[in-house]
């Protein structure tokens, strides 16, 4: 077999280049060492002395050529223009090319080009095209699709923006829609393709090329559309899926590689990557002189390179929910979880059962704090006096910046359930509508449990009556945020009487809904206070003129302790 | 109605800009250049911008590491220096040096000054701002220079680019540490508070404030209001009509200050971390209370002057090791956005 003749005979390069003059030589030495001829199109905006420059730097190659040059902006005609300028030539100089390769200068090959040839070689009628139509392609930027191909788009998109916008805006309202020309159905993909002879020349020499030529002309972004829709006209076979791995962010910009992508790029097994960094001398070092790289004659695969490059745009896009950081301050009502994790609230539990913050803790294993917003201090969980992320329990520090210092501590102790109490007497006024407004909180409340270290405590009565009405205002505002239609948390209250009636129930719900331990009951109860005369003390009140109506009925003689028969009515918002 | 509130405060921030400006040509006199190398400036250059007065100590890693970054060429303005700092960087190959014993406070700290020099020889530069006692970090920043991250802002169309200030502190109290001029100072500071940070929004500058960390924990307890502000925005893409409005925590104009996302999703950013807490800052204190340059209302800060003079310990059981910069991207001090 004749070496020379069978070298690179299949594959020819059209290269198109703006930038980076020495890393697109160093690339196509690389093609051309394979034998594989190139034909160059240099972008007009680029100085006619590095033009000359690049174009001596690269004499001493046999098979290169250069076409005429065309301005290549971003997201206009010049690119197609350029494209087919050089595809002709490389038709006409080449005759033993069966497959035309389009690259551009930020291009690396990343296996050894003789697997790329032979790989052509073996597939000799098949076009490798990205081509979708319009409706099945997710990666349309600034919400257009289809329109690319019915409206018109005289004003740059990115210099002149307010009045492409307008433009488009304007064209929609008057029902304005171009003609297709011959009934031909847009697709659309990624620009980088490698096409058969046969049917690149279809379409360069297609009679109606002039038509097609001055439609695309006027298309929105047509180096991503022109070759994708015509090459369903003659195509015999089309794979749709690009050789070149080439990843887009949300903003329809290409990702670039750099040398920390070395081993992503191997194990890609991808034949060609966009976009180097120039400078990634590492990249570029490992896969233009590193030839004898295993030979692993595998199909691409871009699947991990995909779920990465995905995640990065989630992140840029959507974040991570409940951080508040230099770089991500979500607007208010921007964000639909206000904090990262679930956790609970619980209001009047600590004054009705006298251990409840360790029992709590026992049957669910979560994080178990006292009063966070307490007036002295943040009451953290085992007496602590700085938590996770070396929040401080200086009630100042806290009062701040209150809704900072909650936010903080549910990010600082992401993995592990954060329940605090609340009540009437602490600060957080101010947060109550974010925590309500928080699909994360799981506020339980019994209302008026505030009487009880009042009915326990050893003050003068007319105290404990100023106190009380005090505590039931405040109570009363907060479950008037709590029941708002804006809420989102999920919220129960029960008064004090409905409670104690029967409180096993709801304890097992809210143990249920923490949800670590899935027990079929509660192993153990927490210890109720005594409640015995509870119901004169609230007639005391009243008799002095407070009416404490929060709790519920209580009668004025009546054991409390014993439960009731009738069932409790978890009162349940969402 | 909003819009013309709007316009007000834009036409009075355009003023606002011109008078600084107008300011920095003003106090250009008080500049007595030592060194001028800036004809190596070339034209993508990164250059480095920054006021420093006795910090023979910080510079010698302070310089490294930036070289290492990719920053081509620094611009140094020394404030009376007596321990050789000013001889030292004279007799750096790419350091600018500028000299003045003018008030720093009345400089705006220094900002006067660095402004003119930006104005002069940083326009159409990507342009760093920095104290001694600060290290840049951004994510990739082990394995990719600061160009690349320019010109990826460039493409991305961002013209600046957050960061983060993380107060650094050893374990044990501050002035039993010790350091050489050199070493990397994270060897002996590799502890920081990762989640103790209040942000709150500044909408006539539309940047945020952050506050928090270990000053505010252990100084400003009794007043969080005035503890230091952590945000800083100091690398930015310059034009002769930027001006820093106070230290490199927000710029005019104001859409210089949005480094952040609004909609839930994350910018890239950065960290400084800060080395403020190297040994040598016990004695300092005591000096620095009395100099009375570093606050717009000194008299306010005796008692964290007094505090830091005390020879304190700031680590606490809840403090994090630092690792590296993997550690602060998932902790979300920074982020690398979209940035992969």
């Amino acid at each position: 077999m004749n070496e020379g003749a069978d070298k690179g005979a299949g594959v020819g390069i059209v290269m198109l280049v703006h930038t980076a003059f020495d890393r697109a030589e160093q690339v196509a030495r690389h093609w051309a060492a394979s034998g594989c001829p190139i034909v160059f199109h240099v972008d007009r905006a680029v100085p006619t002395k590095a033009y000359n420059a690049f174009v001596r730097s690269l004499s001493d190659l046999p098979d290169i050529r250069f076409v005429g040059r065309h301005r290549c902006e971003w997201g206009t005609w010049g690119l197609v223009a350029a494209t087919q300028a050089a595809s002709e030539v490389m038709l006409r100089d080449f005759p033993n090319v069966r497959h035309v390769y389009l690259a551009s200068g930020a291009c690396l090959p990343l296996r050894p080009v003789q697997e790329l040839i032979d790989y052509l070689a073996e597939r000799p009628t098949t076009d490798f095209i990205e081509s979708a139509t319009t409706a099945d392609v997710p990666w349309t930027i600034g919400g257009l699709d289809e329109e690319r191909f019915t409206l018109r788009f005289p004003f740059s998109w990115r210099r002149n923006r307010y009045l492409f916008d307008k433009y488009v805006e304007f064209q929609r309202r008057i029902g304005f829609k171009r003609k297709i020309p011959n009934g031909i159905v847009p697709h659309m993909g990624s620009q980088w393709w490698c096409l058969t002879r046969q049917t690149l020349s279809a379409i360069l020499e297609d009679p109606d090329r002039k038509v097609y030529d001055s439609y695309f002309r006027r298309v929105w972004i047509p180096d991503e559309s022109y070759f994708q829709t015509l090459a369903r006209l003659y195509s015999r076979r089309i794979e749709s899926r690009s050789l070149t791995l080439s990843k887009f962010d949300y903003q329809g910009k290409p990702h670039i590689f750099y040398d920390d992508h070395l081993q992503l790029l191997r194990r890609s097994d991808c034949f060609v990557a966009r976009k180097i960094w120039p400078f990634a001398d590492r990249l570029y070092q490992a896969f233009l002189t590193d030839q004898d790289g295993a030979m692993k004659r595998t199909e691409p695969n871009p699947g991990k390179i995909d779920r990465i490059f995905s995640k990065a745009v989630e992140r840029r896009t959507r974040g991570r929910p409940g951080l508040y950081m230099q770089s991500r301050f979500p607007a208010p009502g921007r964000e639909i979880n206000l904090t990262c994790a679930p956790y609970s609230v619980f209001e009047g539990f600590s004054d009705l059962f006298e251990n409840f913050e360790t029992w709590l803790a026992r049957m669910t294993g979560a994080r178990v704090h006292g009063h966070l917003f307490a007036p002295e201090r943040a009451e953290f969980s085992d007496g602590q006096t700085v938590m996770n992320g070396a929040l401080s329990d200086s009630a100042k520090l806290r009062d701040y910046n209150k809704w900072a210092f909650l936010t903080n501590l549910i990010w600082n102790t992401r993995g592990e359930r954060q329940c605090f109490q609340i009540g009437p007497r602490d600060h957080i006024k101010g947060i109550e509508w974010n925590i309500a407004m928080d699909p994360n909180a799981q506020i339980s409340v019994i209302s008026g449990a505030w009487a009880i270290p009042l009915f326990k405590s050893n003050e003068n009565f007319s105290e404990i009556r100023n106190k009380a009405a005090f505590l039931q205002h405040t109570e009363r505002k907060h479950l008037d945020t709590l029941r708002s239609e804006w809420s989102k948390a999920r919220i129960r209250i029960w008064t004090l009487a409905e409670f104690i009636e029967a409180p096993m129930e709801p304890l097992q719900t809210i143990i249920d809904e923490i949800g670590k331990h899935n027990q079929t009951g509660l192993a153990e109860v927490p210890k109720m206070a005594d409640l015995t005369g509870f119901g004169q003390f609230l007639q005391n009140l009243k008799n002095q003129g407070m009416h404490p109506y929060l709790m519920g009925d209580f009668p004025v003689a009546q054991d409390q302790n014993e439960p009731q028969h009738t069932k409790p009515k978890p009162y349940l918002v969402r | 109605m909003v819009w013309r509130t709007e316009a007000a405060i834009r036409y009075r921030q355009r003023w606002k800009r011109r008078r600084l400006l107008y300011r920095a040509l003003r106090k250009r006199r008080q500049l007595t250049p030592v060194i001028d190398r800036t004809a190596q400036i070339r034209p993508d250059d990164i250059l480095a911008v920054s006021s420093v007065r006795n910090e023979s100590a910080r510079l010698p890693f302070f310089l490294e590491h930036h070289r290492k970054l990719g920053v081509a060429h620094f611009l140094f303005v020394d404030n009376c220096s007596d321990d050789g700092t000013d001889d030292y960087l004279a007799a750096q190959p790419d350091v600018s040096l500028w000299s003045t014993p003018h008030s720093y406070r009345l400089s705006r700290f220094g900002l006067d000054w660095l402004t003119w020099l930006q104005s002069q020889y940083a326009h159409g530069h990507w342009c760093l701002m920095l104290d001694a006692d600060e290290i840049l970090i951004y994510p990739h920043h082990d394995t990719r220079p600061l160009p690349a991250l320019t010109d990826w802002l460039d493409r991305t169309g961002r013209q600046s680019f957050g960061t983060l200030m993380l107060d650094l502190y050893p374990k044990g109290p501050l002035g039993t540490q010790t350091y050489q001029p050199g070493d990397d100072p994270m060897q002996t500071l590799c502890w920081f508070d990762r989640g103790n940070y209040t942000i709150r929004k500044q909408p006539h500058l539309q940047s945020l404030w952050i506050q928090g960390g270990v000053r505010a924990r252990c100084f400003f307890g009794a007043n969080p209001r005035r503890a230091p502000t952590m945000n800083k925005v100091p690398l930015v893409k310059w034009h002769w009509r930027h001006v820093y409005v106070n230290s490199s925590h927000a710029l005019l104009p104001r859409h210089l200050n949005r480094v952040y996302d609004e909609d839930g999703g994350e910018e890239t950013s950065g960290i400084l971390l800060h080395t403020k807490f190297l040994p040598e800052i016990v004695a300092k204190s005591a000096e620095e209370k009395a100099r009375r340059e570093h606050f717009a209302n000194s008299a306010l800060y005796d008692d964290y002057y007094d505090a830091l003079a005390d020879n304190p310990d700031l680590w606490c059981e809840r403090s994090s090791r630092l690792t590296g910069w993997r550690q602060l991207e998932a902790m979300g001090l920074m982020s690398r956005g979209n940035w992969v």
